[in-house]
């Protein structure tokens, strides 16, 4: 048992260990970006549709706590790698250049640790925001924000929480570092796992801004018909 | 043609560096790079001064001696040629032309614009070779490889060895140094039976070094004077993930 933890030490403790580490945490919260944006959606079919939704995750109870457990591991893992990574790229080069030239780098891959820091702060802040829900008293005791029999109005926490322009604002402001986040990062993902090949590599570059696009146009979407009247 | 050169001047590892500015006159436009310099160099002697210390060898492109970052750019920057190929009409009368060291903490200054890149060699030194007997050459065709094997190994041993890859990353990484090693190596049959090793090896050996890591932007691929594909450091990044998966499970 000792041996092997050392072996999976050693493995995280080199250069790529830590990046597969890195790309294999981005998967699992690619996954968890599309699970939250297909339960968001469904506000578009009305308020019960995703009052019902919202309370069938809290009945789950123990997994739910199950599930935000892992999240929150993947999440710590992602940025413990990346950090760690990024403080070993800037001591390789104690000198700058006088004069730097970028050749070929795109702006969203330099970017990356910017727009992931950002995008951490906005996630502190959007679960303080709805699910612990202190920011905008949604839990308060007079039961503004509860239905009939007691569960939360998530239809009417949404809408009123995007009526606040500074809410909406810095929502669509982390989607938009989101998603220059993912257009490097998921054809990155494909490379770091050893998964792209002169011929698929155009596809995952189009894969990477193609779920760029769906998954932060699918969440602005929500703010953007609050702040329309489209929901109300 | 007529140039302003800064060049960095730097007398040893330790000593602190700077750009001094030299007057370039009547340079040929047909001189290449390194012959620009000797041109400087040589008034520079004939005044008494200590003339610009930079690296070179062949002068024909091939053994990865020349590196100089130019106006910023590795070998100046225009892709599938090294220093010593570059020349001076691609430059304009008057120009401003910075002249710099390939920078990396694993590259340290000797002196002026010559680097010391034995941290290369100790990346070869952790599995960039086949144990095998190397006396006489056996029969080339002894050992069939497929053309598209033959054709990959090829292209990624077309690596000199230069060390822009390190100096265009924006982290100072190795990747595509180690990874067209390994891809040339793991890819014949000569290579393969220490295939899982040498990825382990060569990629502890640059860690080690003091390299930076991959952030997949391929500065390197651009900067590159033999243009190794990017593919080379998807392929190392599967050997070494493949390896690790064999050495932590099996031992």
């Amino acid at each position: 048992m000792k041996s092997l933890i050392l072996a999976v030490l050693r493995f995280y403790a080199s250069s790529i260990g830590k990046k597969i580490v890195v790309a294999l945490s981005a998967l699992g919260l690619l996954g968890f970006l599309v699970g939250h944006l297909a339960g968001n959606l469904l506000i578009f079919k009305g308020p019960d549709a995703i009052n019902a939704y919202a309370a069938q995750l809290h009945d789950l109870g123990g997994l739910l706590w199950v599930a935000r457990i892992g999240l929150l591991v993947l999440v710590g893992v992602h940025i413990a790698a990346t950090l760690q990574l990024a403080a070993a790229n800037r001591a390789a080069r104690p000198q700058e250049y006088v004069v730097s030239a970028t050749l070929r780098a795109t702006r969203s891959s330099r970017l990356m640790v910017l727009s992931g820091l950002t995008i951490l702060v906005f996630v502190i802040y959007h679960l303080l925001h709805f699910t612990v829900g202190n920011l905008h008293g949604f839990y308060d005791a007079d039961g503004a924000y509860r239905l009939e029999d007691g569960r939360q109005n998530v239809y009417k926490m949404m809408v009123d929480g995007f009526r606040v322009w500074f809410n909406s604002g810095f929502y669509l402001l982390a989607l938009g570092l989101l998603a220059s986040h993912l257009s490097h990062g998921v054809s990155s993902l494909f490379q770091t796992l050893g998964l792209t090949t002169p011929r698929t590599r155009p596809l995952f570059r189009l894969a990477g801004w193609g779920f760029a696009v769906v998954i932060c146009g699918g969440f602005a979407s929500i703010p953007v018909a609050v702040l329309a009247g489209l929901l109300k | 043609m007529n140039l302003t050169l800064k060049v960095w001047r730097q007398k040893n590892r330790n000593a602190p560096g700077h750009l001094a500015e030299y007057e370039a006159r009547d340079i040929p436009v047909d001189a290449s790079f390194l012959e620009m310099l000797d041109i400087v160099n040589e008034r520079l002697i004939e005044k008494g001064e200590d003339p610009i210390a930079f690296d070179h060898d062949c002068r024909e492109g091939i053994c990865g001696m020349c590196s100089l970052t130019i106006n910023g750019k590795p070998h100046g920057g225009k892709g599938g040629v090294t220093s010593c190929q570059l020349h001076m009409r691609e430059f304009e009368d008057g120009q401003t032309i910075v002249i710099e060291p390939f920078r990396a903490r694993a590259f340290p200054v000797a002196k002026d614009l010559a680097v010391d890149r034995s941290a290369f060699d100790r990346i070869i030194q952790g599995g960039g070779y086949i144990s095998v007997r190397t006396g006489s050459a056996p029969e080339a065709n002894a050992a069939p490889i497929a053309k598209d094997v033959a054709d990959r190994a090829f292209a990624a041993a077309a690596c000199i060895g230069c060390g822009a890859c390190v100096a265009a990353c924006k982290n100072a990484s190795a990747m595509l140094f180690v990874a067209a090693k390994v891809t040339h190596l793991n890819s014949v049959p000569q290579g393969r039976p220490e295939r899982d090793r040498r990825a382990l090896g060569m990629v502890r050996a640059m860690d080690e070094a003091g390299f930076g890591n991959c952030t997949n932007q391929y500065e390197c691929v651009a900067a590159c004077p033999k243009q190794i594909p990017a593919e080379a450091i998807a392929r190392l990044n599967r050997d070494f993930a493949r390896a690790s998966l064999k050495e932590t499970l099996a031992g």
